[in-house]
């Protein structure tokens, strides 16, 4: 694979990581997760963190203006974590606002104009009622021409399944193995919104049903359970609930030190070696629903940047904002041919003991998606896992690579991160 | 004489929508089309377009049912027990673009042929000065 014409001038590597719980928090606002996250983070610093170190801040949030009234969100969380008055910055490109922020931190050191840098993400979605929900995501597409159309976020990717469905002759079903993985894995995961896996969640049904003497559910399977429209209800077809992403508060922090100064932190860094990133058009001006096109570029250029293939990559974090998305995103990373993803979790390829281990911590499904925040806890997996630190659900061996994949809209912005260990 | 060319914009695009026109623009310089309309030419960045009109025949690219609604759609009346249709439209040229769909059965998502035929509708909402036009495709006959 030939070298990108830009590379990083300079070392980049991660010295420290962390997130919330992610769930939904009535008493917490963004700021007070972002409060939790920076802490959580700062004790993941081995050496300890000195707040004077840090250069710049950048804050990934998609829209706390319509979910808290709050904007001008990046001065107010730095204060929040007493790093006034370093530049604070927020980021906005939808999902994939916290993917970006990360890259504007490596950016940040790469030019020489900062060594050390706050990377975090949130988002406070649950005080919104789900229609207000479903029309501030909404506002992530384009609402001009897609939103009068009577388009929500689950129908665009509804609408990208059915263009796959029919050209690849995948089913629902197969999209219900990737769910079915993601509980498991995030089942694993204490920071999740939901660590359950579906059998303990049908079990647990069941069991709500018997104390209040209704009638028992009839399923035998995960499957069953998976086709019950009063369980499993269809959000936009052919997505059901459990294809979707939930609605989640949380937030994530990354530490971000140039090269020549991590050891000042960490005798485990966990370097930071390419980044890719691209944009889009609205869903209806593409060639090609089967793909996204600005992932593919994203993954190209952080492949290029980092001097390696997508056969190099262990384990990556990739944006399943609902099941179909993990399929492409597999496909657009190269991890599979185009048409051949979708079979990739019911065999066992992209589990936790699989080939290619796709989103150990739960994924988006399990673990929640807290928009703003999701990129960047995409890094935090990355990086306890490539240094032995995720627990249950630890995959076992060296990981000397990994990679984080981070969508806005539906695909409109996409960023790529390559992450490497090198002891 | 001829009316002055209207700027492209969506008020303009919405405009044409009213008097039951799906309109695209079109490239002077190279020729590419583009819908919805642009003011700058993606493919040779000239900032030199004209209108044009397109058939409205085309074919369904990709759709959804809708069962969990928006603010907007819940106050037509649709719910999870009335979902609605939208998707993609490629038209006769090729130029494709999102829409309502009509004519087919929400309930029944799993019986519609990505390809079938249909052709553009005008939908009014409102009254007065607050009146809309929403673009439709209804499926039609092959």
């Amino acid at each position: 694979m030939s070298r990108s014409p830009h590379s990083l001038p300079r070392g980049i590597a991660v010295v420290g990581a962390g997130m919330s719980q992610f769930g939904a928090f009535p008493d917490k606002t963004g700021r007070d997760l972002f409060v939790e996250a920076f802490l959580d983070m700062q004790r993941a610093v081995d050496k300890g963190l000195d707040p004077a170190s840090v250069d710049a801040v950048y804050v990934g949030n998609f829209s706390s203006d319509l979910f808290e009234g709050q904007a001008h969100t990046a001065p107010l969380v730095t204060d929040a974590v007493g790093l006034l008055p370093r530049p604070a910055t927020r980021v906005e490109d939808a999902c994939a606002s916290g993917g970006v922020a990360l890259r504007q931190g490596v950016m940040a050191i790469a030019s020489g104009l900062a060594d050390v840098v706050l990377v975090g993400g949130f988002e406070r979605m649950t005080r919104l009622p789900t229609a207000e929900v479903t029309d501030t995501l909404a506002a992530a597409g384009d609402t001009l021409f897609e939103t009068p159309a009577g388009f929500t976020f689950p129908g665009f990717y509804a609408a990208i399944a059915t263009a796959y469905m029919r050209r690849y002759g995948m089913t629902p079903e197969h999209l219900m193995h990737v769910a079915l993985k993601n509980h498991a894995n995030g089942a694993l995961n204490p920071k999740a919104q939901f660590a359950v896996t579906i059998a303990d969640w049908m079990k647990g049904r069941v069991e709500a049903a018997r104390k209040k003497g209704k009638p028992l559910p009839a399923w035998q399977t995960e499957m069953d359970f998976l086709h019950d429209d009063a369980a499993n209800p269809m959000i936009a077809w052919p997505l059901r609930l459990f294809d979707c992403s939930p609605i989640t508060d949380g937030a994530a922090c990354l530490l971000l030190a140039a090269a020549d100064r991590a050891r000042e932190f960490t005798d485990t860094p966990i370097y930071l070696i390419g980044t890719g990133q691209a944009s889009d058009a609205a869903l209806h001006d593409r060639a090609d629903l089967t793909t996204l096109t600005a992932a593919r570029l994203a993954g190209q250029r952080a492949y290029e940047m980092a001097g390696v293939t997508p056969r190099d990559i262990r384990i990556a974090e990739v944006h399943d904002c609902f099941t179909i998305a993990e399929v492409l995103a597999t496909e657009d990373l190269g991890f599979f041919e185009p048409g051949h993803g979708y079979g990739m979790a019911e065999d066992g390829v992209t589990a936790r003991d699989g080939a290619k281990p796709v989103n150990t911590s739960g994924g988006l499904k399990a673990k929640g998606h807290p928009v703003g925040a999701s990129g960047v806890a995409q890094a935090v997996e990355v990086w306890k896992q490539m240094r032995g630190e995720a627990g249950p659900r630890q995959v076992p061996g060296d990981i000397p690579l990994a990679l984080t994949h981070n969508v806005g809209g539906t695909g409109n912005t996409a960023v790529v991160h390559i992450f490497e260990r090198r002891s | 004489m001829s009316s002055p060319t209207r700027p492209f914009t969506a008020a303009a695009f919405n405009q044409y929508l009213a008097e039951r026109r799906l309109m695209a623009s079109r490239c002077t310089a190279c020729g590419a089309r583009h819908l919805p309309p642009r003011a700058i030419c993606p493919r040779c960045h000239a900032a030199a377009l004209e209108w044009v009109e397109t058939s409205g025949r085309g074919r369904l690219v990709a759709f959804t049912s809708i069962a969990v609604v928006p603010t907007a759609l819940a106050a037509e009346g649709h719910s999870r027990d009335n979902p609605y249709l939208t998707g993609i439209v490629e038209l006769e040229d090729g130029l494709k673009i999102s829409a309502r769909l009509l004519g087919f059965d929400p309930k029944n998502a799993g019986a519609i042929q990505i390809g079938a035929p249909v052709q553009a509708e005008f939908l009014t909402r409102g009254e007065g000065d607050q009146q809309t036009t929403l673009l439709a495709f209804r499926a039609a006959q092959p």
